[in-house]
């Protein structure tokens, strides 16, 4: 079964960390997520709101073999963008920043900009916070609701053509 | 719009066929040859992991068949893994072999799936209907085993929800045998077929450290070389003690990748094959105990009768959970906090009957000591992890899933660019893109 150490790094240093890692042989970030303790109480185990967990794996690209597993934890709060983004040692890092965005309203610096990945751009609120209420509704979007054809909530993809 | 317009953007998706209904892809294009694409995704969220957060440890079974559907068994099993890690139980030996048959059986569905869609995409038909026609007996063989054929929801905390029915194992090398003709007759029709080549051949490559920058797992990586599997870096349940290969293969191209799903195929029908010779024998087919229909066996508990009723078993559905006295000890945990009682007990004993209550009352069900455990099992696509935070309440606390054909999707840009529009269909059919995953 599998087992992990876990490292725990203040959220400036969490771009650091992860390089000192990947250099250490850390060459794949298996996963990035978060958990909202807001709603746990007396076991939260720290201060701020959200922990960000970086998973990466040690996988030899000649035997197969996981050589090791380290999770990355970090605190932070959803207001500012404390973290840096790791999109520059592992690509894969882009759609989970995204992820994280959505899904928890955490914000990461040092990226172009950061679009929802599962969501539509017009979501209003995080739905992962604890402060979500599941049964909440969203307004209606769409022709139906009156919105012109080139509302960015349904034709969010920004176009990435360039005339010359 | 001035006339020296170099490129153009065409809009392939969510409703193209070859993007299944769910994927959206924006692409720009210079004549046919295409300069960038930018993926959509999130047409089939479901908000799993917000859902499991209000349901209890066990009913977030039936949430994970949705995940892959395809292999919904693998799901069952690593979410089931993942929570009793953290509970700190250990399954009996025959409920651990029955989840690897089980999730190999799904493997090979889920392969057949792929190969079977993605040739079709590329106008092999009769290939689809060939895997697609295997795959039903397999379909059949879940069905027989779980009461259900997609969603099978198996896996119990602590075990699985039922043993296997008499004559299953000869149903499975009846039907493998049958799956292996289709394999080898669509390994005919494919493999040196010169339409299929052309497509596939040297399409959608990607190498070896790309695969690893993107967290690519399962068979989209080991086309590139690397053996990476969960069951063999991580072994799991009784992986340890089973017998097969990891199929690799070199170029990382789209042929490659059909090459090594062929190849896993033929290994996961060995490994199901070796745990029937492995598997610890069952007690339900060693006792012979006189069987009473359900109801008569509730009336004579009620009437007092409850010293005559251990001589008899209750006559309940093979893929009820609880199920019988006897087969209940192998392949659940004897935890009585975690799982329900058998069901001779709930009919034939107040503590047996208060007993199930607990186990399903509104907040008074199983409870899983706080902490975090994840785990990863091979699913169809890769490495499936579960990260499950409790609280030690009766729900969990934070649930998620680590889609593994979210990552080859990511790099699906990187493997489009400077290629052609039609390899977009074989390349998409390649990554295995399962939406009910995907976007959870």
């Amino acid at each position: 079964m599998m087992n992990s150490q876990t490292r725990r790094v203040g959220a400036a240093e969490v771009f650091e960390a992860l390089q000192t890692l990947k250099h250490e042989g850390y060459n794949v970030l298996m996963d990035l997520t978060a958990i909202d303790w807001s709603a746990a109480g007396a076991q939260a185990p720290g201060a701020r709101r959200f922990e960000v967990v970086y998973r990466l794996a040690k996988i030899d690209p000649d035997t197969g073999n996981d050589n090791g597993r380290v999770e990355v934890r970090c605190f932070v709060n959803d207001s500012s963008a404390e973290l840096r983004s790791a999109a520059r040692l592992w690509p894969i890092a882009d759609w989970l920043e995204r992820e994280v965005w959505d899904m928890f309203g955490i914000r990461f610096a040092d990226r172009p900009g950061i679009k929802r990945l599962l969501l539509y751009e017009s979501f209003e609120g995080h739905p992962l916070c604890k402060d979500y209420p599941i049964a909440k509704r969203q307004p209606l979007i769409g022709p139906a609701a009156g919105e012109p054809a080139n509302n960015p909530s349904f034709n969010s993809a920004a176009p990435t053509v360039k005339y010359e | 719009m001035s006339r020296d317009r170099r490129t153009y953007m065409l809009n392939m998706g969510p409703q193209h066929p070859a993007m299944h209904g769910v994927i959206r892809l924006l692409l720009e294009l210079e004549g046919e040859r295409i300069v960038s694409t930018e993926v959509e995704i999130g047409y089939l969220h479901r908000a799993f992991e917000k859902h499991a957060e209000s349901e209890t440890w066990n009913n977030v079974v039936p949430w994970t068949d949705r995940l892959n559907y395809v292999s919904p068994l693998i799901n069952n099993s690593g979410y089931c893994l993942a929570v009793e890690k953290l509970a700190g139980i250990t399954i009996p030996e025959r409920g651990q072999y029955l989840r690897v048959i089980s999730s190999e059986i799904s493997r090979v569905a889920d392969h057949l799936t792929c190969v079977g869609a993605s040739a079709m995409e590329l106008g092999a038909f009769t290939v689809f209907l060939y895997l697609i026609k295997a795959r039903e007996y397999l379909y059949q063989l879940i069905d027989e085993l779980t009461g259900a054929r997609v969603t099978t929801s198996y896996t119990r905390v602590g075990g699985v929800k039922a043993d296997m029915p008499e004559g299953f194992p000869d149903n499975v090398r009846a039907a493998f045998q049958l799956v292996r003709e289709a394999v080898a007759d669509c390994d005919k029709l494919l493999t040196k077929n010169r339409i299929f080549m052309d497509r596939v051949d040297g399409t959608g490559v990607i190498s070896r450290a790309d695969a690893l920058a993107f967290g690519i797992t399962g068979p989209f990586l080991r086309s590139t070389g690397v053996p990476y599997d969960v069951r063999r870096a991580h072994p799991y349940l009784v992986y340890d003690r089973l017998d097969f290969e990891v199929p690799v293969g070199s170029k990382g191209d789209n042929f490659d990748r059909y090459l090594c799903r062929m190849a896993e195929i033929e290994q996961s029908m060995r490994i199901v094959e070796q745990c029937f010779a492995q598997i610890p024998a069952g007690k339900h087919s060693l006792e012979a105990s006189e069987m009473k229909d359900a109801f008569v066996y509730q009336d004579m508990g009620k009437q007092g009768e409850t010293a005559l009723l251990k001589k008899y078993k209750a006559k309940v559905d093979q893929t009820l959970q609880g199920g019988q006295r006897g087969e209940r000890a192998d392949i659940l945990t004897g935890d009585r906090t975690m799982v329900m009682p058998a069901k001779e007990d709930t009919y034939g004993s107040i503590e047996g009957l208060m007993n199930h209550f607990e186990t399903v009352m509104w907040t008074w069900g199983i409870k899983v000591p706080p902490g975090e455990a994840y785990v990863a099992v091979e699913g169809g696509n890769g490495e499936l992890g579960f990260h499950i935070v409790s609280t030690g309440s009766d729900r969990p606390y934070r649930v998620r899933c680590r889609p593994p054909c979210l990552n080859p999707m990511a790099a699906l840009p990187q493997l489009l660019k400077g290629g052609w529009i039609a390899d977009i269909v074989a390349t998409f059919g390649s990554v295995n893109m399962i939406a009910g995953e995907l976007d959870r």
